[in-house]
């Protein structure tokens, strides 16, 4: 099922939560919204679904104005951040649910081939006589998501669907819902603020801020073409130094960095910490350790340039470097972009 | 080395040995004076002039007319007020609208308020002077000093304790649990009953037995507002009263262990539901364990 926005607008209280997002979502993508706390990622989750209303603007599903139906008969399936699973019931009944109340009846046995086809799916078999409080929050998680694709829902929304979860089985779990949406083809938007797993699981990047849309794109987009400064820094650690913008060219520690389309005047560089190289000799911009990290895949260096700025770069981890080392930085790669803010 | 076992650990914070004995010893001899005592005197005295007074004063009709008096109420105001607490709780947690701290604090009122001043209170809106009364006469509706108003003073005084209950754990739960249903095809109706009845029926049962056990004890207001009318408005505190100031107090004191059994039961139950409860909230509590 396709999914369209249409200049949608929601205000709590004198709060603009989302001002104005058009996105369209094509049939069986798989879509993050991505953003910091208070971009509006939920709010617009939650309006997709119907747990809140739009003040402004249409959704649609497929040819359909969904914007004023209710969430009960919107056909969507949720699944939330802290599972909502009913304590009350087991596994199975939680699963049964949505099945025993549709206005569509089906016959025990039907409910029960079906809710053990969805324990074969998410990988519960065995499971579904425990309570909610007798399984792990991965294994919740999961009930969560076969309670959600019970009902045969037409769209998969999920709100920050591993943010309770710990480092590891978060990852296990994002590979895992991208077989299962490989295999149902099921329309889905999910929303999270951990780029990484946006990066890892999506088709499609909508990266928000402050209730609007910055950038979308596939990762691979998004990553080598980020639109801003807030995009670039959203995505990954970057280590930003003031410039000099000529004619195309940033200018700074005798280093010139490709920068089209940037105005001349301030400007800031952008690199990631594995595109920074650093060298006893010259050329390149002076700076001096202060600190070195040593981390599992290589040694994390924390510097200070000759104006002041703090830059976080890595190394190989054969290479001999000290906090008090003075140097040079050079950048392999960099963006450029307009100077937002006065850096003293 | 093996000092360290041999050596005295000194106690932990607040552990001190004295200290505890101290705060142990206070408390059993407050328990003993001021609960304990009272009670067995209750049952001493109710039995003190033998077996026979005490089953005399049980079953005399003026004792059942008032225990029947009180059951009624009961039988009124606590459904009343259990179906009032849930929509009050339901109200407050789950919707979002203006004057929402108010009527927290107005559903409070009934316990910081004494109750003789809500009986008095009542004369005032519904005595013959009263403003509602002179209405009230002329159509020969009779509240004050009938078993109307006994139920209306008993409703007003235990309003609070269902809802009480509900809110706080309402609000822990939160809309997840409403909103998942619903998203799943469920009628509001549906939901209730599936969904958040089930949640919270330990606490509903709780505050049905706390509202219950203060219907029945209830003396204050319903003493200004029954007008005392022995086996006629009298409920079963009224008259334990009554029988204590006509000098009959091992009357009094076996209208009283009825009271007071029914109190017993009340915390029997009451006991038997914070396992219950207390069972829920330690397994949703309980931290995941590694996902497999």
């Amino acid at each position: 099922m396709k999914i369209h926005l249409e200049n949608v607008v929601k205000t709590f209280e004198s709060f603009q939560a989302v001002k104005g997002v058009s996105l369209d979502i094509e049939s069986g993508e798989l879509v993050a919204l991505l953003g910091p706390s208070g971009s509006g990622k939920t709010t617009i989750l939650r309006m997709v679904a119907g747990l809140e209303y739009a003040d402004g603007g249409a959704i649609h599903f497929g040819d359909q104005d969904a914007t004023d139906i209710p969430v009960r008969d919107r056909g969507v399936g949720f699944v939330f951040q802290h599972y909502a699973l009913f304590p009350h019931m087991t596994v199975a009944d939680n699963i049964a649910f949505g099945m025993k109340v549709s206005k569509v009846k089906r016959d025990r046995a039907a409910i029960d081939s079906r809710v053990a086809d969805l324990l074969r799916l998410v990988r519960l078999e065995g499971l579904g006589d425990r309570f909610p409080a007798q399984i792990s929050g991965g294994q919740r998680q999961r009930v969560a998501l076969a309670r959600a694709l019970s009902v045969d829902p037409k769209v998969l929304l999920l709100d920050e669907p591993f943010g309770a979860l710990d480092a590891n089985v978060r990852r296990d779990l994002r590979r895992w819902l991208r077989e299962i949406h490989s295999e149902l083809g099921i329309t889905t938007l999910f929303v999270t603020h951990d780029q990484e797993e946006a990066l890892d699981l999506a088709d499609r990047v909508v990266i928000l801020k402050d209730g609007q849309i910055v950038q979308q794109g596939t990762p691979q987009e998004v990553c080598r073409d980020p639109k801003s400064a807030f995009v670039m820094k959203f995505l990954g650690d970057a280590n930003v130094i003031a410039a000099e913008v000529k004619d195309g060219r940033a200018h700074v520690g005798g280093l010139s960095i490709e920068a089209a389309g940037v105005a001349d005047g301030r400007g800031e560089l952008y690199a990631r910490p594995r595109d920074i190289d650093w060298s006893v000799e010259g050329p390149g911009i002076a700076a001096e350790i202060t600190r070195v990290l040593d981390r599992a895949d290589g040694r994390r260096v924390l510097a200070t340039t000759g104006a002041g700025e703090a830059l976080e770069f890595d190394v190989e981890p054969e290479r001999v470097v000290k906090a008090g080392d003075a140097g040079f930085v050079t950048l392999r790669r960099a963006k450029v972009f307009c100077a937002t803010l006065r850096l003293p | 080395m093996s000092t360290v076992s041999t050596r005295r650990k000194p106690p932990r914070v607040g552990d001190a040995p004295l200290f505890r004995r101290l705060m142990i010893g206070i408390v059993v001899v407050l328990v003993a004076l001021v609960i304990i005592a009272p009670l067995v005197i209750i049952g001493v005295e109710a039995f003190s002039k033998g077996w026979q007074l005490y089953r005399d004063t049980v079953i005399h009709p003026d004792t059942l007319h008032a225990v029947m008096l009180t059951v009624l109420a009961a039988l009124i105001a606590v459904p009343v007020n259990t179906v009032f607490g849930i929509a009050a709780a339901w109200a407050i947690t789950k919707f979002d609208f203006w004057g929402k701290r108010f009527l927290l604090v107005v559903i409070e009122i009934p316990f910081s308020v004494s109750p003789i001043v809500a009986g008095v209170a009542y004369l005032f809106v519904y005595g013959l002077q009263g403003l509602f009364g002179p209405w009230l006469d002329a159509h020969d509706i009779k509240i004050l000093f009938a078993v109307p108003g006994i139920i209306i003073a008993s409703m007003f005084v235990t309003a609070p304790f269902v809802a009480r209950e509900l809110i706080p754990l309402m609000q822990a739960q939160g809309r997840d649990l409403e909103e998942a249903s619903t998203s799943l095809g469920a009628s509001g109706w549906r939901t209730f009953f599936s969904v958040t009845l089930p949640n919270v029926k330990w606490a509903l049962l709780y505050g049905v037995i706390l509202c219950n056990a203060r219907v029945m004890g209830e003396f204050g207001a319903v003493s200004v507002v029954s007008g005392n009318i022995r086996g006629q408005t009298n409920t079963l505190p009224l008259h334990i009263e009554l029988l204590y100031h006509d000098y009959n107090a091992t009357g009094a004191f076996a209208a009283a262990s009825i009271l007071a059994l029914i109190a017993v039961f009340t915390i029997i139950a009451k006991v038997a539901l914070e396992r219950q409860g207390a069972g829920r909230v330690r397994k949703t509590d309980n931290p995941a364990e590694k996902t497999s």
